[in-house]
């Protein structure tokens, strides 16, 4: 997600939207992505450990975005 | 006056690699040779040009995957050198991405891809790349960019100002900087950053395409003329 402060265009023009379309009590709209990766890990802990490190390395730019990792067992 | 040799390094999606080379090897005479991103090794160079374009497609975020490329080990090596660095663009954001310049660039206000020409007014000639202009020069040069809206925080704001890392700003025509030639909505207007050592240089519009009367304009010219006396004297405090 876009960090507090960030200017966000794309939230912008989703809310002009939804005001568009009566959702007169849309306050505020913040757009940003989510990414679902499978891994091979021990725990849910590992997973969430794994997904941590990925943000951190490669996913989440820190000076624009912040992220929130969540796990669950698949198969 | 030795002979300054230049890398541009093309990654995979580079668009601006070509005319950068074209810009520095015909307009400026420079021995130019282009570097494939798994390349590891820059020391052959006075000055290293990441150019402008959409490498791995934009994927994730600008500059985001090529930030891992194999040369960026050498370049940064290259950069703690002191030698000179320019980021063109999507070059600009791979910098970022790659911490070698602070901030990040945001999608431009508009949600629109921004192409057409505009104004900077150079804020700092200590960098080997604006060396051979002055504060307050007025240059007219293209953009090309949908994610060209400079952002930092507040706080690293301020020190960017104080070090007098901000190298240029969006401006009208005859210099000064106002909200509506900042068209993308930079923080602080700004085109252009360099690190704290001054040797690398990220600029959102395009010196390179603008190197020639006959394509619309020269103003790029005065600026990578900059680099015949940067990197030598860059190659002097060595």
């Amino acid at each position: 997600m876009p960090k507090q402060g960030v200017n966000d265009p794309h939230g912008d023009a989703v809310m002009a939207g939804l005001r568009s379309l009566s959702f007169d009590g849309t306050q505020r709209v913040r757009v940003g992505k989510l990414i679902r990766i499978e891994v091979q890990a021990d725990s849910e802990d590992d997973a969430l450990d794994q997904g941590t490190r990925m943000c951190e390395r490669l996913l989440a730019n820190p000076v624009i975005e912040e992220f929130v990792v969540s796990a669950a067992q698949i198969g | 006056m030795p002979q300054v040799r230049a890398g541009v390094i093309s990654f995979p999606g580079s668009n601006g690699d070509h005319d950068a080379v074209s810009a520095l090897e015909q307009d400026l005479g420079i021995q130019v040779r282009r570097v494939d991103y798994r390349e590891t090794e820059l020391s052959e160079f006075d000055a290293v040009v990441l150019p402008g374009g959409f490498s791995y497609g934009d994927a994730l975020r600008c500059g985001a995957i090529a930030r891992f490329s194999p040369v960026m080990e050498p370049l940064r090596a290259f950069a703690d050198e002191g030698k000179p660095v320019l980021g063109i663009c999507n070059g600009f954001q791979i910098l970022c991405e790659a911490h070698l310049l602070p901030g990040a660039l945001l999608r431009n206000q508009t949600l629109k891809f921004h192409c057409f020409w505009t104004t900077i007014r150079i804020e700092q000639s200590n960098t080997p790349w604006t060396s051979s202009l002055e504060v307050g020069d007025v240059l007219r040069l293209p953009v090309a960019h949908g994610e060209g809206a400079y952002y930092i925080e507040e706080h690293r704001l301020t020190e960017l100002e104080r070090n007098g890392q901000i190298v240029a700003r969006y401006a009208t025509d005859a210099g000064d900087v106002t909200e509506s030639a900042n068209r993308n909505r930079s923080v602080a207007s700004i085109a252009a950053v360099c690190n704290d050592r001054c040797n690398v240089v990220g600029i959102m519009p395009h010196p390179e395409r603008a190197t020639n009367e006959l394509i619309g304009g020269s103003d790029g010219l005065r600026l990578l003329n900059g680099i015949l006396d940067g990197a030598l004297a860059a190659g002097r405090s060595r």
